[in-house]
């Protein structure tokens, strides 16, 4: 099992919710975050002060798959999400010791 | 402990109130035996022992004459009296407008109110209201931290409570009575304040003549009713009077919370406010207002200084502004002042308390004509032009000179328009009120963008910008554009002064105007400042300003995002 965060712009959630569907993966943990990294943030203006704000409004993905579908999960995240400019965003993955579904008490590959 | 002292507290005021309301029954009926004495003494003094006056009934000419008053907002009572003001008829033979038994604080016959005068007051009473609350109280609110944003509603509801019991003691007195004027000046009888009576006479008169008023004239509201009091209005009743002037009372000290903003203890504002209205706000009402103002140049034939403010120029919007600043320079800046970014947390709010601000401005320009007649219209009018010009070059600078148009500065030079127009709406005609609303666009905007970061001070909202230098360019702009044409009562007084160009006689007297008040609010602002601060300390404590106001001075929080 792996974990894959991803981190990308906000309006792209639904394509990539979407994408993920398509195969098969039904179920993702959803917050909105902020940050930056190479895309430079934005200046307001307030009568006499002027403030430069860094951080950038975001989502995060956070979803576990079993290792046989990783490469396709990663793959349609990326797809749905690219616009191809700065700000896009970015995929981790990370390995999963267990997972267990509270409901049945199911562990392993089946409770994701 | 404490509910021992809040039953002593609960007790006293009761005790309070009842002897209050006794001496309140006194008054009101030697104030009517009085009156009717006065009257009639008055005239048999002059007209000798068989007068004349006591078998002349109110003829259909004369009542004609008096109702026509109505229209022109003038005397109702000069068609019944002679040239000494001595009266000519015997009310009691015949119906007329003037009404023999309305108590009132003058102790001589007045008229009904008229109705159409009165409503308008009225009406503009309450908008008067609604620009404190919640107009200034979610454009100040929405421009502070998310965790100061119910600090500013407690002050300003907090502000308006304790004006008006000020106002029902003594301010109302301090300002609009005084020596020759109509409270206490002309009759003679009893003032019972706590048990020791003073002649009215003696009770009328000003600390400092044209200056600093009595709080014993109008004592726990004397002798304030329905009837007008003519020294203000022949045709508005004078309890309305009362209550549209105290809400120019409540809204003044509330500005100043733009200046202090995030970081006053809510003690030390009580404290404060209290201290400041008594002895500033209604030093400078009682000054330019009062009927023997030094600096009423419109109504006082003997003014010192022939100042004009319409509307509160100098009484509310440089007295707000420069104290404000004053207050702020001795409060310090706050914790992380300037490079900690503190934008505001909802333009959304400033903008629905400034729009509330224009609209009930319209009360406080129009409604300080006291009457439903031309001045009023004429006030409506440049209030409007000034207002909405002022709203459309403030953000045209935004975008020429930083890029974008702010809805803050859409705002801000609404607010600033309304704040310019303010002691000039009575006194200029509308392209007058263009020009001022192009000062009003541009010269507090650049005070809020460029003078302020010169200066440093952490004048938290800009009060100081938009209502201290607003105020004070509106009050000198009216000595540039009031015209005799915008004001028939100008004539009166001021036909010297107000002549008809921009650099006429009465530029030089609204700058003298300013010059005084500008003395009396940065001396009395340091003076109550400092008393504050030795009574009860001036500023939070640091962890009480980094945690926030809201939850620290008064136990809640404004929007609650946790809780599902």
């Amino acid at each position: 099992m792996k974990k894959i965060d991803a981190i990308i712009k906000p309006f792209k959630l639904e394509e990539v919710k979407d994408a993920l569907s398509e195969l098969g993966i039904e179920g993702m943990t959803v917050s909105e975050v902020k940050g930056f990294g190479r895309q430079k943030g934005h200046t307001e203006i307030y009568r006499g002060s002027e403030y430069t704000v860094d951080f950038l409004p975001k989502i995060k993905i956070e979803l576990v798959v079993a290792d046989g579908q990783v490469d396709a999960a990663v793959g349609a995240i990326i797809k749905a999400a690219k616009t191809g400019k700065i700000g896009d965003g970015k995929v981790f993955v990370s390995p999963v010791e267990t997972a267990i579904r509270i409901r049945t008490e199911e562990k392993g590959d089946s409770a994701v | 402990m404490k509910k021992y002292y809040l039953t002593l507290a609960l007790i006293a005021t009761t005790a309070f109130g009842v002897t209050t309301l006794r001496a309140d029954d006194t008054n009101a009926a030697a104030a009517a035996t009085n009156a009717m004495a006065t009257a009639t003494n008055a005239v048999a003094a002059t007209n000798g022992p068989v007068a004349a006056w006591t078998t002349n009934a109110p003829t259909t000419e004369q009542r004609l004459e008096s109702v026509e008053a109505y229209f022109a907002n003038s005397d109702p009572t000069a068609p019944y009296t002679d040239t000494n003001g001595n009266w000519t008829v015997n009310f009691a033979l015949g119906p007329s407008i003037i009404n023999t038994n309305l108590v009132n604080s003058t102790g001589r016959y007045v008229s009904f109110p008229g109705a159409g005068h009165n409503a308008w007051l009225l009406a503009s009473t309450a908008l008067v209201l609604f620009m404190t609350l919640p107009g200034l109280a979610l454009f100040y609110g929405g421009m502070v931290r998310r965790k100061n944003m119910l600090s500013v509603l407690a002050q300003c509801f907090l502000i308006t409570g304790l004006t008006t019991i000020l106002w029902y003691i003594c301010s109302y007195g301090m300002i609009f009575g005084g020596s020759g004027g109509l409270h206490g000046g002309a009759t003679t009888g009893a003032v019972n304040v706590w048990g020791m009576a003073f002649t009215q006479g003696e009770a009328g008169h000003d600390w400092i003549s044209g200056i600093m008023g009595s709080p014993k004239v109008c004592w726990m509201f004397n002798n304030v009713t329905s009837a007008p009091n003519p020294g203000y209005s022949y045709w508005v009743s004078e309890n309305v009077y009362a209550m549209f002037q105290l809400m120019f009372a409540i809204i003044t000290p509330a500005l100043i919370i733009g200046s202090i903003a995030e970081r006053m203890k809510f003690k030390a504002i009580l404290v404060f406010m209290t201290l400041w209205i008594l002895l500033v706000y209604n030093t400078q009402g009682h000054m330019v207002w009062g009927v023997n103002g030094i600096m009423n140049g419109c109504w006082n034939p003997d003014a010192k200084i022939k100042g004009l403010d319409f509307a509160g120029g100098t009484v509310v919007h440089m007295s707000s502004g420069w104290s404000g600043l004053v207050l702020c320079i001795i409060l310090g800046k706050r914790l992380g002042y300037p490079k900690t970014p503190m934008p505001p947390h909802s333009i959304v709010m400033t903008y629905i308390g400034a729009s509330m601000l224009w609209v009930g401005w319209y009360g406080f320009n129009s409604g300080s004509a006291v009457a439903g007649d031309v001045i009023s219209a004429n006030a409506f009018t440049t209030t409007t032009l000034a207002t909405a010009v002022g709203s459309f070059v403030w953000p045209m600078w935004d975008w020429v000179v930083r890029g974008k148009p702010t809805v803050l500065g859409f705002c801000s030079g609404a607010v600033a328009g309304l704040v310019l127009i303010t002691p000039a709406c009575g006194y200029v005609l509308p392209s007058g009120a263009m020009w001022i609303g192009i000062a009003a666009g541009t010269i507090p905007w650049f005070f809020c963008y460029k003078i302020k970061g010169l200066l440093g001070m952490d004048d938290s909202l800009d009060a100081w910008s938009v209502h201290g230098i607003g105020g004070m360019c509106g009050a000198i702009m009216t000595g540039m554009f009031a015209r005799q044409a915008a004001n028939p009562n100008l004539a009166t007084n001021l036909s010297k002064t107000v002549t008809d160009q921009i650099f006429q006689p009465q530029l030089w007297e609204q700058l003298k105007t300013v010059g005084v008040a500008l003395v009396l609010f940065i001396v009395g602002t340091i003076v109550c400042a400092f008393i504050t601060k030795a009574l009860v300390g001036l500023r939070v404590s640091e962890e009480v300003e980094m945690a926030g106001l809201d939850i620290s001075e008064h136990g809640e929080v404004a929007y609650d995002f946790d809780t599902k």
